[in-house]
């Protein structure tokens, strides 16, 4: 240390200078990762911010796969809805096997004996080992009509010739369980659909007037909304749907009931709407709008509702699933939709008799498809309200 | 804190009208009525001689009239046949499809359904509020990830396939009745403490089945509310003056985090009513919603018009509780207008 202080040389401080020229912005300077976030669309980056959310993405893929049904429903079922077959009666699931006797014979079933017992007077089933059913492939069995259109016989996978193939048993008339759920699928997905669009409509309506105008308007809608949320929602849909007429088609009912959830949905999105249109008619660009001379029309629809079309999509998706519930329960009970219509809920109303479903547990099966339908739409709803602020 | 309630039992006067109304709307909207349905299949049947009969009935519950004096007649605000005779005077009108006054007909089931529900969002409150306390303190712990786990379950499973679920694996596993209210052996038994015992145990099921999805909001909610207060600087502040950390939580951040607990809990009432109607029907609990179910079948409309009523009063009265339990708690709620949530 004492050499240092007494050391009497001056020090040269070398001189540096960068030879690259000097730029001012350099702290503002974005790397090409920002970069790409603020020039994306505010889809694109909730697109992003969804993706992230790795069991909303799989709860979608789910749904998408479960909504192949709909439109193709008789390609997907081996069996028709309504076919009975009246040898199988209460038959249970026949498991598929891949081995028989120790050597791979691909995908097959075996066939069944029936009898009943003289003591029980049930039919019993039993697997005959040696009778080996391969399923087949893309083929030809039980005809039908596509869409309504046209004839075909074309079927994703069908039971070996004469033989059957109820992947979940049959319930008491001797119909297909599984069948029966990818046919009902097409109505019980859909009901929630079609009932959201009615809440969403509404909802926008009576949300827009009372959060655009305000005043007397707003306190009417809002005293409304209040009286509206605090009634229990399913006896009131039991007794609407109690009023549609019997002699109704199954066509109408379903539209009868889609109108009758989408009419006691709406308020929660009334609601949303409303406090979204007021924070958002203080922002800046909304004034200027009015002060140009804009009609309210074009306001709310131009400048207002792009600013909350995502809230409005992520909450409508969690109120699908509640609609589904909501067909269900009422099929379940005779009051929604009945036979020959087919949806979940109208399969379930087979067991409603516990004593029958002690005995023929397959009757539950619907129960399956709804609990991942509903839990994916919770979850994808999760997951679409994180993503609908994308820039929090 | 009087005027308080008093103001707030007054503003349920309109609610309730609007409600009455809605409901007398909705039971009256199929085409025709119980008798003159009966009058057109007796006619078809070509028996005429009861029609008579049944007609002088159509008049005595004023059938006959148009729509507005027919719901006065019903709420009593107007005279009918006999006089002013309506609900508000304590006549809750007659079921035809029993052949009894409504009162014989749903009476019995009454006491049921009011000890169901305030059953179910007791469970609520006692299961919700220390779960949800205990996941947030203790975030990130296995215990949290259990339990918000369990309660996405709890939320997304549809309580009555719940029911329908449990209905099944009792039966399976322990030969038991889980649906109805008692054991058979205690049907038509004067009351005794053994009876008393089999009720409570065949509530236990129905209860959870209904509270679960409540109980799971409830939770997150309850969280959530505490995580954000636990992370303010008062929090800090206390913990470095010494406070124990069992006072600190109690006495700060609890009670900021418990108000919109229970508001929460008032806005899930109607919801829970709802899925008591369903799981009584399920799992055939005497309660209001069995019957609701075949009266809307049979269109026996003074019937089911009054239960509606019912359900939609006890959904009522329990978010009058709810927002009274806030006023005690929230001296801001007592003296002025209402808190913004």
């Amino acid at each position: 240390m004492s050499t240092d202080l007494n050391d009497k040389t001056p020090r040269v401080v070398e001189h540096y200078v960068d030879p690259e020229p000097f730029n001012p912005a350099v702290t503002e300077d974005m790397t090409e990762e920002q970069e790409r976030f603020y020039q994306a669309s505010q889809w694109k980056i909730m697109w992003w911010k969804f993706r992230r959310h790795k069991i909303a993405v799989w709860s979608g893929v789910v749904l998408i796969l479960f909504y192949m049904c709909v439109p193709f429903a008789e390609v997907i079922a081996p069996y028709g809805a309504n076919t009975r077959d009246s040898q199988f009666l209460y038959a249970p699931p026949q498991p598929i096997h891949l081995f028989h006797e120790g050597r791979l014979v691909g995908p097959f079933v075996y066939g069944m004996t029936s009898e009943v017992d003289m003591e029980t007077l049930q039919w019993v089933f039993e697997d005959n080992t040696d009778e080996v059913q391969k399923i087949r492939f893309f083929c030809t069995s039980a005809p039908y009509e596509f869409w309504g259109l046209f004839d075909a016989s074309f079927h994703l996978f069908c039971p070996a010739e004469g033989g059957t193939l109820f992947l979940l048993g049959t319930d008491r008339l001797g119909r297909d369980q599984f069948s029966g759920l990818v046919y009902g699928a097409r109505l019980s997905l859909t009901v929630g659909l079609v009932g959201v669009t009615i809440s969403i409509v509404l909802g926008l309506f009576f949300g827009g007037i009372a959060g655009y105008f305000g005043g007397i308007m707003d306190s009417a809608i809002q005293r409304m909304i209040e009286i509206l949320r605090s009634l229990p929602e399913l006896p009131l849909w039991m007794a609407l749907s109690a009023a549609l007429p019997v002699t109704w088609s199954p066509v109408w009912i379903y539209f009868g009931l889609t109108i009758i959830l989408g009419l006691l949905d709406w308020p929660g999105l009334a609601r949303a709407v409303r406090s979204k249109l007021l924070s958002l008619r203080e922002e800046e660009y909304a004034k200027a709008a009015v002060l140009l001379g804009a009609k309210p029309k074009r306001v709310i629809t131009r400048h207002l509702l792009p600013g909350f079309t995502s809230h409005i999509i992520a909450s409508a998706t969690l109120s699908i699933p509640s609609m589904i519930l909501g067909e269900t329960a009422l099929s379940y009970l005779n009051l929604g939709l009945r036979r020959p219509a087919v949806s979940w809920g109208v399969l379930l109303n087979e067991a409603q008799n516990i004593s029958v479903v002690t005995v023929y547990p397959w009757l539950m099966a619907p129960v399956i498809p709804i609990i991942i339908v509903v839990l994916a739409f919770n979850f994808l709803g999760d997951g679409l309200r994180d993503a609908a602020d994308p820039y929090k | 804190m009087l005027y308080y309630i008093f103001r707030r039992i007054l503003m349920m006067v309109p609610t309730l009208l609007v409600i009455s109304f809605l409901t007398f709307l909705i039971v009256e909207l199929p085409a025709g009525d119980y008798i003159s349905n009966q009058i057109a299949a007796l006619k078809s049947a070509g028996e005429s001689s009861s029609v008579a009969k049944l007609e002088f009935l159509r008049h005595e519950f004023s059938l006959d009239r148009p729509f507005f004096e027919r719901y006065l007649i019903w709420v009593g605000l107007w005279p009918g046949p006999h006089g002013l005779d309506g609900l508000i005077q304590g006549n809750w009108g007659w079921s035809f499809e029993f052949d009894k006054p409504v009162e014989e007909v749903v009476g019995p089931t009454l006491p049921l359904t009011i000890v169901l529900n305030f059953a179910t969002i007791l469970f609520v409150y006692v299961v919700s509020f220390p779960i949800g306390i205990f996941s947030a303190t203790r975030q990130y712990s296995w215990g949290d990830y259990g339990f918000t786990f369990l309660g996405y379950f709890g939320l997304a499973t549809p309580n009555f396939l719940l029911a329908l679920i449990l209905l099944y694996l009792f039966n399976r596993w322990f030969g038991l009745s889980v649906g109805g209210l008692m054991d058979p052996q205690y049907i038509d038994q004067p009351w005794s403490p053994e009876k008393a015992m089999s009720v409570l145990a065949h509530l236990i099921v129905p209860t959870i089945v209904i509270g679960t999805s409540g109980t799971a909001a409830m939770i997150r909610r309850l969280r959530a509310n505490l995580l954000d207060e636990l992370h303010k600087q008062y929090v800090t502040t206390g913990r470095a003056k010494g406070l124990k950390e069992r006072n600190l939580l109690v006495k700060y951040p609890l009670r900021m985090a418990i108000n919109p607990f229970i508001a929460d809990i008032g806005n899930l009432i109607p919801s829970m009513v709802s899925g008591s109607v369903i799981v009584s029907v399920v799992m055939s609990l005497p309660t209001v919603g069995p019957v609701l179910v075949s009266a809307l079948q049979s269109q026996d409309q003074f019937l089911s018009g009054f239960i509606l009523l019912f359900v939609a009063i006890l959904t009522l009265v329990g978010m009058l509780i709810s927002d009274l339990l806030l006023a005690v708690l929230d001296p801001r709620i007592r003296l002025g207008g209402r808190a913004g949530t």
